[in-house]
């Protein structure tokens, strides 16, 4: 094998197949995330988005194809050292015990440190400024388990952003919140993308946040991806009524320009 | 490394962390509570030493080699208070790891009936290795085996999809617990008088008449079996954010899980091998330590040893002296103490996942 390039792309993937039991979740999925980039993945229930997240992070096996981070084959990293380079944010979040928010938030500087290591100036330094992007320095004595859905849900992307990952993986980072959080989640992660050149992945169920601020998306049917490119490329009435086998009308948000997508034609009749 | 062009709080950062101090855990306050439980345990070991069914004279006891005061002190109180302190280090800080495992404060050997197992595995070994000449050395080991089979079935048992409910969990405790005890009550029922008392002794739990050699044994396997327990520490702390996360945060899961599993169970089966069926020792003290002192493992699991140690003692001096000259089994005490606790807090995580 080529040395790696001096840039190479921060996930690139070639041919996956994957799937659970008898079924086949994925078909063929090909994929390059550059560094710096927000890159959304799209399609309905079920066709295979959180699946395609999960064989990214090394969290799921895959059947066939390959998978490289910043450049080396994901295999070849054990799970600290993958920890160091990509972080992981599920859909829903448990903790089991009372922690404070500062404590989860360190808890992201863990593969950084040994066993026995405690945090040093620096590690507090990152999981402060982790805690400022998302707003939470006030709540750095709290306990997790007395915040708000939206207040916790950050505190777990704070986790990830103090792993001072090269690549975040988030899934359905906003799912539950209201629409000022996730505005504000999203754009925080395209000012951070841009500022540490890291590589953002998420799955979104939102086409309206995914054309707003990822800069390249895919659209995924039953495992397979429809279509790969920029907003406007994928985001057009055609791909998307022949994903959601729907009619969509698909024009521009008059204040922003980015794209704005609306269910078209008339609801079915009620009986 | 601080990437420039964030918020600006960063800009502050060189002026120190005071606005985050209490927040987590660092080496000076770790530092400061372990010395305070330390001297807490010690006063507890002094005072539980110092009283007993039968008044001595400190003075005497450590002076005259010739009084009775010394051969009481020696032979009987000072082994039997380093064996409370043995046993309940080891049964409080198995539960805090026991509990992090299994992502659940409820989780403690005795409920689990892990300590039924290995108390099964001891009474095997004591009425049937001795017949065969392998002498009494090999209940420990026995005790051990029995611990690590007992763990790893109420584990798989209770997993469903993959997923540990608690409520699966506890109900499976309870039936390996009426499982084991069963078990032993038909051993029991099989053997001569001579047996049957020590089996009695071994379902009760009991600090009873500890030599020097079985003092040793609990505390050297309970110190190599923390060992290992504090190298996962920081594991421990990732697991409460679930098995996914934690691996995503580089915990090798299963490399841990048996670790814990292999290190409690050696842990268990010393402490049971010695002492019997103790139980709620490990609950109660890793759950009032973690209120008052937070979740973070690398504490906790100290916090929890020095705690449980002077829980014992304390425990064991009540029940030498409240009904002396006669005994109350102090695994009597502890599970009288315990099973009011342990409903309070059954109460309490119905309310929610994260109710403690």
């Amino acid at each position: 094998m080529n040395p790696a390039p001096p840039n190479p792309p921060a996930v690139r993937a070639d041919q996956i197949h994957a799937g659970y039991a008898a079924a086949d979740v994925l078909r063929g999925i090909s994929l390059n995330v550059e560094p710096g980039q927000v890159f959304a993945i799209v399609g309905p229930n079920g066709s295979g988005k959180s699946t395609l997240l999960r064989v990214l992070a090394g969290a799921m096996r895959r059947r066939g194809g390959t998978v490289e981070i910043c450049g080396r084959p994901l295999e070849s990293y054990d799970r600290r050292a993958l920890a160091k380079v990509v972080a992981t944010v599920a859909q829903e979040n448990q903790v089991a015990f009372r922690f404070t928010v500062l404590e989860i938030v360190l808890m992201g500087r863990a593969p950084h440190l040994g066993a026995f290591r405690f945090e040093g100036r620096a590690d507090l330094e990152i999981a402060r400024e982790a805690l400022a992007h998302f707003d939470l320095l006030e709540f750095a004595h709290r306990h997790v388990e007395e915040l708000s859905g939206g207040e916790r849900k950050r505190v777990f992307l704070a986790r990830a952003l103090a792993q001072q990952p090269r690549v975040v993986m988030l899934d359905e980072p906003t799912a539950f919140l209201d629409l000022r959080h996730v505005a504000g989640i999203f754009a925080r992660f395209r000012e951070l993308a841009a500022e540490r050149a890291m590589a953002v992945i998420a799955t979104m169920h939102d086409l309206n946040a995914a054309a707003a601020y990822a800069d390249r998306l895919m659209l995924l049917k039953d495992g397979v991806a429809v279509a790969t490119g920029t907003p406007l490329d994928v985001l057009t009435e055609e791909n998307l009524r022949r994903v959601y086998e729907l009619e969509v009308y698909v024009g521009r948000n008059p204040s922003t320009g980015t794209l704005a997508i609306l269910p078209a034609g008339r609801p079915p009749e009620r009986a | 490394m601080i990437q420039s062009g964030g918020a600006p709080q960063i800009s502050r950062v060189g002026a120190g962390f005071d606005d985050l101090a209490g927040a987590h855990l660092t080496r000076g306050r770790m530092l400061a509570i372990v010395s305070a439980l330390a001297a807490l345990t010690a006063a507890a070991a002094l005072i539980a030493t110092a009283f007993g069914s039968v008044h001595i004279s400190l003075e005497r006891a450590l002076f005259d080699p010739a009084s009775p005061d010394h051969v009481i002190f020696v032979a009987a109180r000072l082994p039997r208070v380093m064996m409370g302190i043995a046993v309940g280090a080891v049964l409080a800080s198995v539960g805090a790891a026991l509990q992090a495992l299994v992502r659940n404060p409820l989780a403690e050997g005795g409920i689990l009936g892990i300590s039924g197992g290995s108390a099964f595995g001891a009474i095997l070994a004591l009425v049937f290795a001795s017949r065969i000449g392998a002498g009494q050395s090999v209940v420990p080991i026995f005790a051990f085996a029995a611990a690590l089979l007992s763990t790893l079935a109420v584990y798989r048992i209770a997993q469903v999809d993959g997923q540990l409910e608690p409520f699966t969990l506890l109900l499976v405790g309870v039936i390996f617990n009426a499982f084991w005890g069963a078990a032993i009550m038909l051993v029991n029922s099989v053997v001569n008088l001579y047996y049957a008392h020590t089996i009695l002794f071994w379902l009760m739990g009991s600090l009873e008449a500890p030599t020097w050699r079985e003092v040793a044994v609990v505390s050297g396997l309970g110190a190599a079996g923390f060992a290992v327990l504090m190298s996962k520490a920081r594991d421990l702390n990732l697991l409460s954010l679930g098995d996914e996360t934690a691996a995503e945060l580089g915990v090798e899961i299963n490399a841990l899980r048996r670790n814990i599993f292999i290190a409690t169970s050696l842990m268990i089966g010393a402490a049971v091998s010695v002492s019997g069926i103790i139980s709620f020792v490990g609950l109660i003290v890793p759950h009032v330590l973690r209120l008052a002192f937070g979740s973070d493992h690398r504490l906790l699991l100290p916090a929890s040893l020095l705690g449980g140690a002077a829980f014992m003692v304390l425990a064991d001096l009540a029940a030498r002296v409240v009904i002396a000259p006669a005994e109350i089994p102090v695994g009597a005490i502890t599970a009288l103490c315990g099973g009011p606790f342990f409903i309070y807090m059954l109460r309490r995580q119905e309310r929610g996942p994260f109710a403690l």
